[in-house]
C-alpha cells in the first residue's frame, strides 16, 4: 500500500481507448448463437417445421392434410396447457411434479362434486379450479416461504394429492355416458368446430375448444410474460433470485403467485382432461408430469431458469406430437418414439448451455 | 416511516452543515457476536465518505443497517434531519437511498433497460397500463438511455441486449447509473472496483466523481486505498464494530490509514478539521 502504483498513472493518462465499447460478431455462428439468445423459442420452431415436413415427404398426405394436423393439435391439448403451467415454474427455477395430481385431483373434484353432491355444474367447476389454486398456492408457500426444494416439494405433494385423489373418488369413475346426459359443461372443451370440412362433415380441420384454450392461454402467458412487471419479476427470479430480491422484486410473492397460476393452470387441465377422456376417472392423467417436463425442455426453457419463451413449451408439445404421430402412420414401433424424444430432450439441453455462453 | 423527531447535534468539525444521512448509537448483534457496537455514523451533503476497515470490522453491516438491509437492534438512523426507519432495502429506496451492492444484484439474463426499472417498472398511461398492466418500453428504454448517456456510457448501442453480455466495468457501469438515476438523496457502493481490471476502475472512479459532481453525496466501501484517497473527501475508519475516527485523505497517507484500521496506531482525535 505505497501510493498509486505507476501502472494506475499510466492508464490515467492514456485514456484514448474507451472502455464500455460494444461492438457485433460478425461470424455466422456467434450470429446465429445471438438470434437464438434472444429469441430462445427459434430452435423449437425449426425443429418442428423440419419434423413436419420430415414426416409429409415419408408418409404423404396422410399426415400432411389439415384433418391429420389438427388431431395432433387435439391429442397433445392436456401436454399443452400442462406444459404452460410447467413453463412458468420452470422460469423461476423450480420444477412442478405435482401438475398432472392437481389436474386429476381437479376434475375428480368437479365431477364428484355435481355426481355426488348435486351440486350445479357451474359452481362444481369453480369448486375444481379454486381447488388447484390453492393446491399450487400450497406448493408456493412451502418453496417461497418455508424456502423448501421445489423438488422436494412437488414430490411429496404429488404422492399426497394422488393419495387423496384416490381416497376420496374411493377409485369410482364416472361414465362418460351419465356425464353427456346429465353435466354436459364438464366436457365443454371436448367440443369441436370444423374449418373446410366438405357437405357430409368430412375432412378440414377440426378445433377443439380445447385446443383453442391452450394456445389463448399460451398467447396471453406469453404476453403477461413478455409485457408486465409480474412477468419480469418472473424471470429475474430464476434468474437470481438474490439479485432480484435486493432490486426491489417481492420474490416471495412471485413464486406464490408462480405455484398458484400454476395450480390454476392444472385445474383447467382437469377440466380438458374430462372433455378428452369422456369420464371422470382418478386414474387418468398419470403421464402428464414427465411430458410437460419433456415438452418444456424440448422448447428450449432452462431447467436453471429465467431463460426461455413460453411458445417453446408449445412447440416442444408439438414436436412430440407430430413424432408420437407421425410414427404411427409409419407403423414403426412406437417405442421408437420414445428413443427420439430422449434424444430431442439431450440435444435441447446442450442447446440451451450453448446459448448461455453468449455470455462469455 | 418518517417522524418529526429532530435530529442530534452534529459532529463539531463540520459546523454549519446538518449531515444528510447520521446514525447514532447503532448496535446489532448476530448471537454472541457484536457486528456493530454503538456505532455513530455522518454523511454530509455533496461529500464522498469512504468506508475503511478490516474484514470483520462491521462495514457491511453499518452499511446494511442506514440502507434498510439489516434493522439494527438499537440507535436511530435520520434522513434529512428526519428518524427513518427502514425496514427493507425497498423502503430506503423510496426514501432516496440507493445501493449499488458488491454483486450488482442485476438479471443476468434480462437487458439493460429492464434491469435498470427492475421493481419500479413503468406501464403506460390509459387502458393499456391500467387494465392490461403493459410496460411502457419506449420509456423505460429512452430514460436509460439518457441516463446512460449523462455518465458518459452511451457507447452501449443497444439498450435491450442483455446484462451477461457486458463486461463487468460496463455491468458496473449500468449499475451505478441505475442508482444514480433513482438515488435522489444517497449512493452507496459496496467494493465497487473490487472485480475490476485497472482500466475498468479508472472508468469506475470517473462515473463516482461524475455523479458526486451533480451533488447527490456518496458512500463509497473499498479495500483500495489508491482509490479511496483519490476521491474520498473524508475518511470514516471502521474498527470493532464501530468508528475509529473520521480522517482527511489530505493530512494522512495510506500506511496511516491502513495503522488505524488494523489497530496498529490510534488516531488523535476522532474528528479533524478541514
Amino acid at each position: 500500500m505505497s501510493g498509486t502504483d505507476n501502472f494506475e498513472a499510466v492508464v490515467k493518462e492514456r485514456r484514448t481507448e474507451a472502455v464500455a465499447e460494444f461492438h457485433e460478431d460478425k461470424t455466422l455462428i456467434r450470429r446465429f448463437q445471438n438470434a437464438l439468445h434472444a429469441a430462445p423459442s427459434l430452435v423449437p420452431l425449426i425443429v418442428l417445421l423440419v419434423s413436419v415436413l420430415l414426416f409429409a415427404g415419408l408418409v404423404g398426405s396422410r399426415f400432411f392434410s389439415a384433418g391429420t394436423l389438427t388431431l395432433i393439435l387435439q391429442q397433445v391439448q392436456l401436454v399443452g396447457i400442462v406444459a404452460a403451467a410447467q413453463t412458468l415454474v420452470i422460469l423461476t427455477a423450480g420444477i412442478d411434479l405435482s401438475v398432472g395430481a392437481i389436474a386429476v385431483l381437479s376434475s375428480v373434484i368437479m365431477g364428484q362434486f355435481a355426481f355426488r353432491y348435486g351440486i350445479p355444474v357451474p359452481l362444481s367447476i369453480l369448486c375444481g379450479l379454486g381447488a388447484g389454486t390453492i393446491l399450487g398456492m400450497i406448493n408456493g408457500w412451502l418453496v417461497a416461504v418455508m424456502k423448501l426444494p421445489p423438488f422436494i416439494v412437488t414430490l411429496g405433494t404429488w404422492q399426497i394429492i394422488l393419495a387423496t385423489n384416490f381416497l376420496y373418488s374411493a377409485n369410482e369413475t364416472i361414465r362418460a355416458q351419465d356425464i353427456e346426459a346429465n353435466a354436459p359443461a364438464l366436457q365443454f372443451f371436448a367440443q369441436t368446430f370444423k374449418i373446410g370440412a366438405d357437405e357430409n362433415g368430412r375432412g378440414g380441420a377440426t378445433f377443439t375448444y380445447g385446443v383453442i384454450f391452450m394456445i389463448l392461454l399460451i398467447a396471453v402467458l406469453s404476453y403477461a410474460l413478455r409485457s408486465t412487471a409480474w412477468g419480469r419479476h418472473v424471470y429475474a427470479t430464476g434468474d437470481d433470485p438474490d439479485a432480484a430480491q435486493l432490486s426491489g422484486v417481492n420474490v416471495r410473492a412471485t413464486l406464490i403467485s408462480v405455484y398458484a397460476l400454476s395450480g390454476l393452470i392444472c385445474a383447467f387441465a382437469g377440466w380438458a382432461l374430462i372433455g378428452r377422456i369422456g369420464s371422470v376417472s382418478p386414474t387418468s392423467g398419470a403421464e402428464l408430469n414427465i411430458q410437460s417436463i419433456t415438452a418444456v425442455v424440448i422448447g428450449g426453457i432452462s431447467l436453471f431458469g429465467g431463460r426461455g419463451s413460453i411458445w417453446g413449451a408449445l412447440f416442444g408439445a408439438l414436436i412430440v406430437g407430430v413424432f408420437s404421430l407421425g410414427l404411427r402412420l409409419l407403423g414403426v414401433d412406437p417405442q421408437w418414439t420414445f428413443f427420439f424424444i430422449g434424444l430431442l430432450i439431450i440435444v435441447a439441453v446442450a442447446v440451451d448451455q450453448w446459448i448461455r455462453k453468449v455470455a462469455a | 416511516m418518517l417522524t418529526e423527531t429532530q435530529s442530534p447535534v452534529q459532529d463539531p468539525t463540520m459546523a454549519g452543515q446538518q449531515p444528510l444521512l447520521l446514525g447514532r448509537g447503532l448496535t446489532k448483534r448476530y448471537g454472541k457476536v457484536v457486528a456493530l457496537d454503538n456505532c455513530d455514523f455522518d454523511l454530509y451533503p455533496g461529500e464522498i465518505l469512504a468506508v475503511i476497515g478490516d474484514n470483520g470490522a462491521g462495514k457491511s453491516t453499518l452499511i446494511k443497517a442506514v440502507s434498510g438491509a439489516v434493522i439494527p437492534d438499537e440507535g436511530d438512523v435520520f434522513l434529512d434531519g428526519q428518524k427513518v426507519s427502514f425496514r427493507s432495502p425497498t423502503e430506503a429506496r423510496q426514501a432516496g437511498i440507493e445501493t449499488v451492492y458488491q454483486t450488482l444484484a442485476m438479471s443476468p439474463a434480462l437487458s439493460i433497460a429492464d434491469n435498470m426499472f427492475m421493481g419500479r417498472e413503468l406501464r403506460r398511461p390509459g387502458v393499456m397500463g391500467e387494465w392490461l398492466r403493459m410496460l411502457d418500453r419506449p420509456r423505460m428504454e429512452k430514460f436509460a438511455r439518457e441516463k446512460l448517456t449523462e455518465l458518459g456510457l452511451m457507447t452501449i448501442q443497444n439498450i435491450n441486449q442483455s446484462v451477461e453480455t457486458l463486461s463487468g466495468g460496463q455491468r458496473q457501469g449500468v449499475a451505478v447509473a441505475r442508482a444514480a438515476a433513482f438515488g435522489s438523496k444517497v449512493i452507496i457502493l459496496d467494493e465497487p472496483t473490487a472485480a475490476l481490471g485497472v482500466k475498468e476502475s479508472r472508468r469506475v472512479l470517473e462515473l463516482i466523481l461524475d455523479v458526486k459532481s451533480r451533488g447527490i453525496p456518496i458512500i463509497l466501501i473499498s479495500h483500495n486505498m489508491p482509490h479511496v484517497f483519490e476521491v474520498a473527501d473524508r475518511i470514516h475508519v471502521h474498527r470493532l464494530g464501530r468508528r475509529l475516527c473520521v480522517i482527511r485523505p489530505q493530512n494522512h497517507t495510506m500506511s496511516d490509514a491502513v495503522a488505524y484500521m488494523t489497530g496498529a496506531r490510534v488516531p488523535d482525535t476522532e474528528f479533524e478539521t478541514a
